[in-house]
């Protein structure tokens, strides 16, 4: 069972369905406050989505100033699980745990609704339980989800495989590469857009999202299966 | 110390698709503005600074610009010192 710390800020409104999602998945999940600076022997951290301080100024810009944002950070660099939905992801970018930043919706339109994604990385914490190339239906909502990234940065991560979710059959946001969620170089730490806690059973129209939450626990469960190493440059499971 | 007015203007990077911009585009074209061209839309910011100098309040200003007011990677940004 892992401790699983979903961090609520001013303006966070998938708390409460992330934390579900985690317990659903068999995780002893519980929440952190934003003003808190210890994440309880947290084993992952999940920065939920919402409108994080009214998104002034810019999606994540004012939350990734929050106390908590220290622990996480710390945790983060000492190799620890972060996943980052939405204005999580956003607030990922903001610190500089991700890199890219998320804009306005190239239509401008907030959008909030089911899309198709292709699963491309399988070797983070929170996609170990999917196929590699297996196609997704998560609903997305938001506003400002057009990930965009320097040429440069979006070659690299192409090169190093750090596209972790891309939108297949249409790009609802006009983003770089049709990136729907990415992670670091050490691959503990993955930001996506779309919703996965909205998606983990069928009573909510599907469960394509319930796989990130059970990753967690079955990296632990088969620790050893679970082992990464780069062979030639590429991450293998071994 | 004196007080300085401090005016930050942040844009988004040319290079970067604006999408608000475009869309007061289109809307002040529709209104009749056929010579309106190009538009980009940005923030303007006014700051209140005590420093004892006008080049440690432009120096402050750029560290605040650096680490909240712009995102380096979509935004650039100037500013305007005055007292």
């Amino acid at each position: 069972m892992q401790r699983v710390a979903v961090v609520v800020f001013p303006g966070s409104n998938c708390d409460a369905d992330t934390l579900d999602a985690a317990h659903a998945a068999g995780s002893d999940a519980y929440f952190v406050w934003h003003r808190d600076t210890d994440l309880k022997q947290a084993d992952a951290v999940i920065l939920p989505g919402g409108f994080s301080y009214g998104d002034y100024l810019r999606s994540g810009a004012i939350a990734r100033f929050s106390p908590v944002l220290r622990a996480v950070t710390a945790h983060a660099r000492a190799g620890g699980a972060v996943l980052g939905i939405c204005n999580g992801f956003q607030i990922l970018c903001e610190a500089g745990l991700l890199s890219g930043a998320l804009m306005r919706n190239a239509g401008l339109k907030f959008l909030s609704r089911p899309v198709r994604v292709r699963l491309e990385a399988t070797d983070t914490p929170f996609t170990v339980q999917y196929e590699r190339g297996e196609e997704l239906t998560l609903p997305i909502a938001h506003g400002d989800g057009r990930y965009v990234a320097d040429p440069e940065t979006a070659a690299t991560l192409e090169a190093n495989g750090q596209v972790v979710l891309r939108y297949v059959t249409e790009n609802p946001n006009g983003s770089t590469h049709d990136i729907a969620g990415v992670c670091n170089a050490g691959r503990n730490v993955v930001g996506i857009m779309p919703h996965p806690e909205r998606r983990n059973a069928e009573v909510l129209g599907g469960q394509d999202g319930a796989r990130i939450f059970l990753s967690l626990e079955a990296r632990n469960a088969t620790q050893h299966a679970g082992d990464m190493r780069a062979v030639d440059g590429r991450h293998l499971r071994v | 110390m004196s007080a300085y007015t401090v005016e930050i203007r942040v844009m988004p990077r040319a290079s970067l698709l604006d999408p608000q911009g475009q869309a007061v585009q289109h809307a002040l074209q529709a209104l009749g503005f056929a010579e309106v061209g190009n538009v980009r839309a940005g923030k303007h910011l006014v700051l209140q600074v005590q420093a004892s100098t006008r080049e440690e309040a432009a120096s402050k200003a750029r560290t605040m610009c650096d680490r909240l007011l712009a995102n380096p990677v979509t935004e650039d940004y100037e500013c305007n010192v005055s007292q």
